[in-house]
């Protein structure tokens, strides 16, 4: 038997801006074991219900997560209008669901310029990167922020598009995605990255449902699971179908993004379409009191908040259950077993937001 | 050393930062504002850099890795805090884990404020450190 050696990777390494650490066990190149250790980004944010009241939670939800921030916030938000029993405008609705749509594109176009980096192309990051920016161009004028949008407030949203700029940011989106259409090819079909992402990171479907998978790392092993399909804010209006993928590895995660972001743009078109005129926010009054479980789909999967007000200007506990953190356990499996040079594809193939896990 | 004066490459570290802050440090390296024309690279090796930008506040856990990476870098070596957190710790100060700013463990030169901070505002910095580092290899 060979000698074990172990490995450690991170936390300041190449692959993720953001702080991990692995133990990788290896024998000869064969990673054995790894051991994930956390807490370099870890704040305690949830504590802060003690001293924030609940309007200003919404804020700090947001900032949970920089690049997931639309849907953090409008899950705290849908959670207090639930226990408060507010009900939000169809427009707001609508709007939220625009909004958190296309933070799912620009998340799903960052990751595929980081999975690009990661199988050594590096004009297609660029590439991804380019066609992210003219997105991010329509979200700051539509909300006044490029990464942290602040638009959803309890009752409704903080900003409204107007009828007359529909028409010019649905022709916008429609150049994005003719330009998009192209790179997609580039993962599709091209013969490195095909062989650099398929049959890496074997994660079955029995293991994938055991343990406890979610978002596009469950998909791809075959597993039809989208929150979006129980129908929270307008999706229940709109037509679409969970994707899914059964090759159950690295390639069937790539691709179940790439398809995802042309189902994002087909559900801002829906929206734009079915868009109602009238008010985006009602007035609130009084302090929420009851518990709530929300359940929202964000770009990595899905996430979970637990949210109990006890009358008071304070919610007595917040707590959030990220994607990320749900996909550590079958992160750690599809490392057991695998080549060293392949950890880095590995770990970026569950989308990675360390700052969502550790809060 | 004149050659060092006007490209200064670059170590990035996430504090405990939410990613705002970091994917704009990123999205200041693509083709939107693309500043490895002005010979600005982000580089791994704290080694090679010259500049160290932290984003995010500090936390019990990073603190030691922090100065690890400060002490690292050779000299002359300049130190950008960018976005809210890591200059004062925004709201996370209130958080039990978060120390403060970065300047809480290693001293800082520049500044960047916004939350997230703009990819401009990052590039202003920048920029501030060029003299910076031209005032620090005359000493």
């Amino acid at each position: 038997m060979a000698s074990r050696t172990i490995i450690p990777f991170g936390p300041q390494h190449p692959v993720l801006p953001e702080p991990i650490h692995l133990d990788l066990v290896i024998e000869d190149e064969k990673v054995i074991e790894a051991v994930p250790s956390f807490g370099f980004v870890h704040r305690g944010l949830e504590l802060l219900v003690g001293k924030k009241d609940f309007h200003q939670m919404v804020y700090i939800a947001e900032r949970i997560c920089g690049i997931c921030s639309m849907i953090h916030g409008m899950g705290i938000c849908y959670g207090i209008e639930h226990i408060m029993k507010i009900d939000v405008p169809e427009r707001a609705k609508y709007l939220r669901v625009i909004w958190s749509e296309m933070s799912r594109i620009h998340s799903h176009l960052l990751w595929l310029g980081l999975a690009a980096d990661a199988a050594g192309y590096e004009s297609l990051f660029m590439h991804c990167w380019r066609i992210r920016e003219k997105l991010l161009e329509i979200i700051e004028a539509t909300t006044g922020g490029r990464v942290i949008f602040g638009v959803c407030k309890v009752g409704g949203t903080r900003r409204d598009i107007a009828n007359s700029d529909i028409h010019g940011i649905l022709i916008t989106l429609k150049d994005i995605e003719k330009d998009y259409q192209n790179i997609s090819k580039v993962f599709r079909d091209d013969y490195t990255i095909n062989h650099r992402f398929s049959n890496v990171g074997f994660l079955s479907k029995k293991d994938a449902f055991e343990l406890g998978a979610v978002g596009p790392t469950l998909r791809a092993s075959g597993v039809s699971v989208d929150m979006r399909k129980t129908g929270y804010s307008a999706y229940r209006h709109l037509e679409f179908e969970a994707l899914t993928e059964n090759s159950e590895d690295c390639y069937g995660r790539c691709m179940v993004r790439v398809r995802e972001i042309f189902q994002s743009f087909n559900l801002i078109y829906q929206a734009a379409e079915k868009l109602p005129n009238g008010p985006v926010d009602i007035k609130v009054t009084g302090n929420p009191e009851g518990e709530y479980f929300t359940r929202l789909e964000q770009p990595r999967g899905e996430v979970v908040y637990y949210i109990k007000g006890n009358g008071t200007q304070n919610l007595e506990r917040f707590r959030a259950r990220t994607p990320t953190f749900a996909n550590i356990g079958p992160l750690v499996r599809m490392l057991s077993g695998c080549d060293l040079a392949d950890v880095p594809v590995i770990v970026l193939s569950i989308d990675p937001c360390i700052s969502c896990a550790e809060r | 050393m004149s050659f060092l004066k006007k490209s200064p490459w670059i170590i990035h570290y996430d504090g405990s930062s939410c990613n705002g802050c970091d994917i704009e440090v990123l999205a200041c390296l693509t083709p939107m504002y693309d500043v490895e024309r002005f010979g600005i690279i982000n580089i791994g090796n704290p080694k090679h850099a010259d500049v160290l930008i932290i984003t995010g506040a500090v936390n019990s856990q990073n603190a030691s890795v922090i100065k690890t990476i400060y002490h690292q870098m050779g000299d002359p070596k300049v130190v950008l805090a960018v976005g809210i957190c890591a200059a004062s710790g925004n709201f996370f100060r209130d958080c039990y884990n978060i120390k403060g700013g970065v300047d809480t463990v290693i001293p800082v030169d520049i500044y960047v404020p916004g939350c997230a901070a703009r990819p401009e505002a990052i590039i202003d910095g920048v920029v501030a450190v060029l003299k910076l580092l031209e005032e620090k290899t005359k000493k």
